[in-house]
């Protein structure tokens, strides 16, 4: 069985906009979502500024019972629900009913660490002696299938329901995954994504690396520069990102909108061997796993015209754009149209994959293709390579076609989905 | 505290634990937590922790172990309450 998979859901939760329209206006417009962040100034974080996504109390209540509010302090979760429920809405698709649950839909919904201030909390309530108080909802706040299991009981979803992590790739990762599932004929559909909490627990061990910006605290805004020369490390970042795949067919039964077919992925790892570490990538394991992604999509090289890369706004930037020439073997004006929307979102880590996902879906339906903030002065390594008109600067009217969308994670871990336009005379 | 608010005390901590297809007017001295009013089982010590900072006492698991309806939670509370006064 080889079931086509298509997008007919999406929902988002970024520090750049909450909702698919604030995102998509904020993408547009290359409004930045990285702000000045007090508690890490209190903290003396080198890196004073984060992207995180603004959810007030009121937004929670449309989302969450109040039991489910009560004592909840786990945001990845807050950010999971908000973004994987509003996917399953925009597809069209309802709660299941109270005693049922839908047999052919799951959930993969990956993260890094979940709920680290619920863990916080557990963490001194236990060395305080004081275990009794934890109460029921500690484990289920901070297992990292938690997200996974906050979805499938509020949507009722009876196929399989987990949770996936593989560091900055896990949202493309579990794209990839759902996809799978849906083409082998296991499910009609899957809710994907990924979450990534926020605040200075998830943020301080990056910062201890020394791979954040820390020269950006009075122009936040002005911090996360993908591509650029003078790029000085990624400004971390939050929320979540959701797709619904769908079988194409079970989409055409509903009459369900399709925003673009996911025509295949690859997943990989270099092994930490050859140029690859615990934090930087093998390049031939890149590569591979572009070159795998295309086959596995049927898509020639030249037929590749969009790319969302990983593209974080470190030195690494240079490499992925040498990695994406040489195995598209395309050059200057030839080198496909790229954009790293971290300029404008900060790198969302476990988010990230999902998030951008979404946003080169967007790219689909509103036929643009986002610009990039900050990359200016582009790095000359990266013009070398790949001539500037290929790295719009502002969101450009464009209907893509095929676009590669890659994520890379510590663990020298990679994955990359194939996204293509979907017409209605490719029914059937 | 009376008898009366103690029980308008520990009708409003379980509303919060109801299934939502339970509404609270369900709730009498003599009905079972969890069999008659649904509330799911990991929730009984949530409950537990509410009623302590409520009314200011201590719960064993003994005491759990005996809370069946909202009248074996009344009973219980107000025997702390009184040998706390005491």
């Amino acid at each position: 069985m080889n079931n086509r998979v298509v997008v007919t859901g999406l929902g988002v939760c970024a520090p750049n906009g909450v909702g698919l329209t604030n995102f998509y206006n904020a993408l547009y417009n290359g409004n930045s979502g990285i702000r000045f962040q007090q508690e890490l100034a209190d903290l003396d974080f080198g890196c004073q500024i984060a992207g995180k996504p603004s959810v007030s109390t009121a937004l929670m209540e449309n989302y969450f019972t109040p039991l489910q509010l009560k004592g909840l302090n786990s945001s990845g979760i807050v950010y999971g629900v908000l973004a994987g429920t509003d996917a399953w809405m925009d597809a069209g698709l309802q709660k299941a009913d109270r005693l049922e649950p839908s047999w052919d839909s799951g959930i993969v919904f990956g993260t890094g660490l979940l709920g680290v201030d619920k863990l916080k909390e557990a963490i001194q309530l236990i060395d305080n002696h004081n275990c009794r108080r934890l109460g029921s909802n500690s484990v289920m706040q901070t297992m990292a299938s938690g997200i996974s299991a906050y979805l499938a009981g509020i949507l009722g979803c009876g196929n399989q329901v987990t949770s996936n992590s593989s560091a900055c790739a896990t949202g493309t990762e579990a794209v990839i995954m759902g996809m799978e599932r849906i083409r082998c004929g296991k499910a009609y559909r899957m809710l994907v994504g990924s979450c990534n909490d926020s605040g200075p627990y998830i943020w301080g061990g990056f910062d201890a690396m020394r791979i954040l910006p820390s020269s950006y605290n009075d122009s936040p805004h002005m911090g996360s520069r993908p591509m650029s020369k003078n790029a000085s490390g990624f400004v971390p970042g939050s929320g979540a990102g959701a797709l619904v795949l769908e079988s194409l067919s079970s989409a055409l039964e509903r009459g369900a909108y399709i925003y673009a077919e996911v025509l295949g992925g690859a997943v990989n790892s270099g092994g930490q061997r050859g140029s690859g570490s615990m934090t930087a990538p093998n390049r031939e394991a890149v590569q591979r796993c572009i070159l795998d992604a295309l086959f596995d999509a049927k898509i020639k090289k030249e037929e590749v015209d969009v790319i969302n890369g990983h593209l974080t706004a470190t030195s690494k930037d240079v490499e992925e754009i040498a990695n994406w020439a040489e195995t598209l073997d395309r050059y200057g004006k030839d080198f496909p149209l790229i954009n790293s929307t971290k300029g404008i979102t900060g790198h969302c880590l476990a988010a990230s994959g999902s998030i951008e996902c979404v946003a080169s879906l967007l790219q689909f339906q509103q036929e643009v293709v986002f610009g990039n903030i900050n990359c200016d002065p582009l790095h000359p390594e990266i013009t070398k390579l790949c001539h500037p008109s290929r790295i719009p600067l502002k969101t450009i009217a464009y209907k893509p076609n095929v676009t590669a969308k890659a994520s890379f994670g510590f663990g020298d871990v990679n994955a990359c989905v194939i996204f293509k336009s979907y017409k209605k005379t490719d029914d059937g | 505290m009376d008898k009366k608010e103690q029980f308008k005390k520990v009708k409003e901590i379980v509303t919060v634990y109801l299934p939502e297809d339970v509404p609270k007017e369900a709730i009498s001295k003599e009905s079972n937590l969890i069999n008659e009013l649904n509330i799911n089982s990991a929730n009984m010590v949530d409950i537990v922790l509410d009623v302590e900072d409520a009314f200011g006492i201590r719960l064993e698991n003994s005491d759990m172990d005996q809370i069946h309806t909202i009248e074996d939670a009344l009973n219980i509370i107000n025997q702390k309450v009184v040998n706390k006064n005491n």
